[in-house]
């Protein structure tokens, strides 16, 4: 981003304003749609403003890992395709994106949400694994907590598939689903000059100086933390930042259930 | 198992519901949704824009690039590796060749027109659902066209000879045809044709005439589409 840009970027975040006219702490709109696509069994799109990500939940059964013979597993992946930005070039998936996957994978795993024990169907021998995968649609900012909204919602909308001597009918769908009461939700708080905000658009994370991802619970504990660009941060910086994340993430959960 | 009712109980003729949608994607120069049944399509367009790699430059026009992708829960059983494969390379190729007749880029030397189907769920027919996403998004970005490019599947199970078949169809214990169709509607031309299975010459003959005849209703359809978009001089 051009440096006379950046700086009028800082002067209005420091008058407490943002360029499209929200507080600093404020998330644009979001829209949750469960159940949107037929061959998986859990869907959904999210929207958050402008930018939209699809998840969609494949469960197939597989053979657990040697140190983990009683669980199941849980793989997560964040396709930044090149339809949602012209930035974004198709072939192996990019450093960018390839992040993304472990820190919506990491606020999952590490807040032990999905019970990986009720995974485990044969121990030793085999297991559920559970895809997440989530494709970028359209990209207007804040691709990441979009992903991860999407990534809790599809999961919540999971139905387990009719299993029939060790095959899996997906044509027949039970009762069953995955219990995610824990609800891990990640909002990233981004630093630009002295000034924090969430849910950036386009503009605001190219003047981003610093970002951390905070995933929180139900119960506000965190589950995971992850700091990203250039800049360094204080101490004291990190504090605000996790507060600010702490917060939005309650307010964001009030909207999803 | 003779073949006499459709298991969706649809005519031989009769395609399955069609919604189609331009300018679904914000980012891009030209977007569409088309969805057949339970089969959906997106369809971007990016360009004209700087090709890379060079080499593939051409001083005389514009370069069509389509990339065709099923994102990876979009299959009936198994995920879907994201990433190429030759199945997606393949279709990618013909999807080329089938829009590339109506498209004129000799105003755009040396650049290129990148055209990304990605579909998140399939039910058969997704090449056929993506060239017809393509084109309205094409239409959608401003490029030069001669014309819309339709595409269906004709094909026959057991002895019903028929269009649009679902996967429940193709995959049904019978001989099965699967013929998957583009065509440019103002001058009849067939810009794509694949067959797989097994059919006669003559149930051949009939499976085409049969598919031509439904192209109507998407070219319809396609038209609609983009004429929603601009109605009443809005965006």
């Amino acid at each position: 981003m051009n440096k006379d840009l950046k700086a009028h970027m800082i002067e209005v975040l420091k008058q407490g304003k943002r360029f499209d006219n929200r507080k600093h702490d404020e998330f644009r709109d979001i829209k949750i749609e469960k159940g949107v696509v037929k061959t998986a069994e859990g869907s959904a799109r999210v929207s958050v403003g402008g930018t939209t990500v699809l998840a969609g939940i494949k469960l197939s059964i597989g053979s657990p890992y040697p140190d983990r013979p009683e669980e199941g597993t849980i793989i997560t992946n964040v396709e930044l395709s090149p339809m949602a930005n012209p930035e974004f070039e198709s072939g192996r998936p990019g450093i960018d994106s390839v992040e993304m996957s472990r820190v919506v994978d990491r606020g999952i795993r590490e807040s032990k949400a999905i019970d990986l024990k009720g995974l485990g169907i044969d121990k030793g021998e085999s297991c559920w694994l559970v895809n997440i995968d989530v494709v970028a649609i359209n990209d207007e900012g804040n691709i990441k907590d979009a992903a991860s909204l999407a990534a809790l919602a599809a999961l919540t909308d999971t139905k387990f598939p009719e299993v029939k001597d060790g095959t899996i009918n997906y044509k027949k769908k039970t009762k069953k689903g995955l219990d995610l009461s824990k609800q891990p939700i990640s909002v990233t708080v981004l630093k630009i000059g002295d000034d924090f905000i969430v849910d950036p658009t386009i503009q605001e994370e190219r003047a981003i100086d610093a970002r951390l991802t905070v995933s929180t619970l139900k119960n506000k504990s965190i589950c995971a933390l992850q700091k990203g660009e250039e800049s360094p941060l204080s101490f004291d910086d990190v504090q605000k930042m996790v507060d600010l994340g702490v917060k939005t993430g309650a307010k964001i959960r009030k909207k999803v259930k | 198992m003779a073949y006499k009712k459709r298991l969706d109980g649809r005519k031989p003729g009769e395609l399955r519901p069609i919604t189609a949608k331009a300018g679904v994607i914000d980012r891009a120069d030209g977007s569409a949704y088309f969805k057949i049944g339970n089969t959906a399509a997106y369809a971007t367009v990016y360009g004209p824009r700087e090709l890379h790699p060079r080499f593939l430059r051409n001083p005389k026009k514009g370069l069509l690039r389509c990339e065709y992708r099923m994102m990876p829960f979009s299959g009936m059983g198994d995920r879907v590796r994201p990433g190429y494969n030759r199945r997606s390379k393949e279709i990618s190729m013909v999807t080329e060749k089938a829009l590339s007749p109506v498209v004129d880029l000799s105003d755009f030397p040396n650049s290129v027109v990148d055209v990304f189907i990605d579909l998140p769920e399939t039910d058969a027919g997704s090449r056929c659902a993506g060239i017809c996403a393509a084109s309205i998004a094409l239409a959608d970005a401003g490029i030069p066209m001669k014309d819309l490019v339709v595409a269906l599947a004709a094909g026959k199970v057991d002895d019903m000879v028929l269009v649009d078949p679902n996967y429940d169809e193709e995959a049904y214990d019978a001989e099965v045809a699967d013929i998957p169709i583009a065509v440019i509607p103002s001058t009849n031309e067939i810009s794509l044709l694949q067959m797989d299975g097994i059919i006669k010459k003559t149930d051949l003959k009939k499976a085409m005439k049969l598919g031509l005849k439904a192209t109507d209703k998407i070219y319809k359809i396609q038209r609609a589409a983009l004429k929603d978009k601009y109605k009443g001089g809005k965006k």
